[in-house]
């Protein structure tokens, strides 16, 4: 049985249509497209921070979005952790902060704060602000702060792409053990072929089935 | 410099005024800054010139439109007489009430844009985690924009300070009852010798205002700091 089920029909504010398709299994998908095909839309119509026009959405069992039964559970129902392209971390709060905030907001306790920053070598700076971090640990952080929530399918938005060449491979490195160790379905969008090579299991091509406008 | 007795009652009279018009006028302002930077509505334009008008109106027109609604014949200051024996009239509350709503666009312009520069994807990120709409408020949007609220609030302090015009119309000028320190400088310049007498308060009024403003901006520095860092800093200098 797929783990995510999508049947969309989102239009943007300028008229184009995005209709798509598609299942996911577990481990990591990757959604693949040139720029502007809509991949990130994707992600936030699943995460609930955008309402498609009809279709359906579901996460394993749980209908996440249907416009027939007018079913569309708001983004903190849904059970998501977003990892957005430029990491998103909230500046007033420290690194063990971020981190903390979303895991003091679910009753799960699947994800263990210790072992999150053992794994992420996230240790030796629980204390900074994230305007001190570099860019692979901000995307370090944002990837633990999104796994401490426990979410049944984790979105990473162009995971390495505002990364420094040089930062890539270890970066990666660490979200492969991160999502292994917590055997968290993923799914990730990418226009870039080294990181689709380096961290997915699957690909799905949103050219194919995007009939744009 | 010692201050007359006269002179005291003026100085706290026109802090608890200003104190009590930043106050009790905060929540409101919060609420329409967000409101303003991040919502569309139908009629927002309308409530942006209504918030903003005190800015042009002469102040005595604000005083008689206060007057007008607030006094004992109006239909809110009859009500709140009638239901809670509160009284604007002639009283230190008609000048926190003029005070407040004077300096409200003052107060609603630095919120509202230090709401509208909070990126919208770091509230959706709270969602994302966990937050409900209101938990984000609080926990995000509210500690970001301190340094825009607290901005506000110093300039809504200032102006509440100096204000003259719908004070003297709405509260009057009544020693040690509604005479502030504007009303008071206004008062000795209309008595013999009274430009000498004005000022030892006219120094205080540039004291205290000038100790509030650097206050405030020794306290948005921290948080701008606390918030984006000592490069952020070195880079917008």
């Amino acid at each position: 049985m797929s783990v995510l089920r999508f049947d969309c029909r989102f239009t943007y504010p300028a008229g184009f249509h995005l209709n798509f398709t598609f299942a996911a299994e577990g481990g990591v998908t990757a959604l693949v497209g040139p720029s502007g095909s809509g991949k990130t839309t994707v992600l936030h119509l699943i995460a609930g921070l955008l309402t498609p026009q009809a279709g359906t959405i579901s996460l394993r069992c749980k209908v996440l979005f249907d416009s027939k039964q007018c079913v569309n559970l708001r983004p903190e129902q849904r059970g998501v952790g977003y990892v957005f392209q430029d990491y998103q971390l909230f500046p007033h709060l420290n690194v063990e902060q971020n981190l903390r905030y979303g895991q003091r907001r679910t009753r799960k306790t699947g994800v263990d704060f210790d072992k999150i920053v053992s794994i992420l070598e996230l240790a030796d700076f629980l204390r900074r602000p994230p305007h001190s971090l570099s860019g692979g640990q901000k995307q370090r952080v944002a990837v633990g702060r999104a796994l401490l929530r426990s979410p049944q399918l984790l979105l990473l938005d162009e995971p390495l792409s505002a990364l420094d060449p040089s930062l890539r491979a270890a970066v990666a490195d660490h979200l492969v053990k991160a999502i292994e160790e917590f055997h968290i379905p993923t799914l990730l969008v990418s226009h870039d072929r080294e990181s689709i090579d380096w961290l997915a299991h699957t690909t799905i091509s949103l050219n194919q089935t995007n009939s744009g406008a | 410099m010692f201050l007359t007795l006269a002179e005291w009652q003026a100085v706290r009279l026109t802090l608890l005024v200003a104190i009590v018009a930043v106050l009790a006028s905060l929540p409101l302002a919060v609420a329409l800054g967000w409101l303003l930077a991040k919502r569309n509505f139908p009629g927002k334009f309308l409530v942006d010139t209504i918030i903003n008008l005190p800015l042009v109106l002469p102040p005595v027109v604000t005083g008689y439109l206060l007057l007008v609604t607030f006094g004992r014949q109006g239909y809110i200051g009859s009500f709140l007489e009638r239901a809670f024996d509160v009284r604007y009239v002639f009283d230190w509350k008609g000048a926190a009430l003029a005070s407040a709503v004077v300096a409200f666009p003052l107060f609603v312009r630095p919120i509202r844009l230090a709401f509208s520069a909070i990126d919208d994807r770091l509230v959706q990120a709270a969602r994302t985690l966990g937050a409900r709409p209101l938990d984000a408020f609080w926990s995000i949007l509210l500690p970001l924009a301190r340094p825009g609220i607290l901005s506000g609030s110093l300039l809504a302090f200032a102006r509440s300070m100096g204000e003259f015009g719908a004070t003297i119309m709405i509260a009057g000028n009544i020693p040690g009852e509604t005479r502030t320190m504007s009303l008071l400088i206004y008062t000795q310049l209309d008595t013999p010798g009274g430009m000498e007498q004005s000022v030892r308060l006219v120094v205080a009024s540039i004291v205290i205002a000038a100790v509030a403003l650097a206050a405030g901006e020794l306290l948005e520095r921290y948080g701008r700091r606390r918030l984006q860092g000592p490069e952020f800093q070195k880079a917008a200098a």
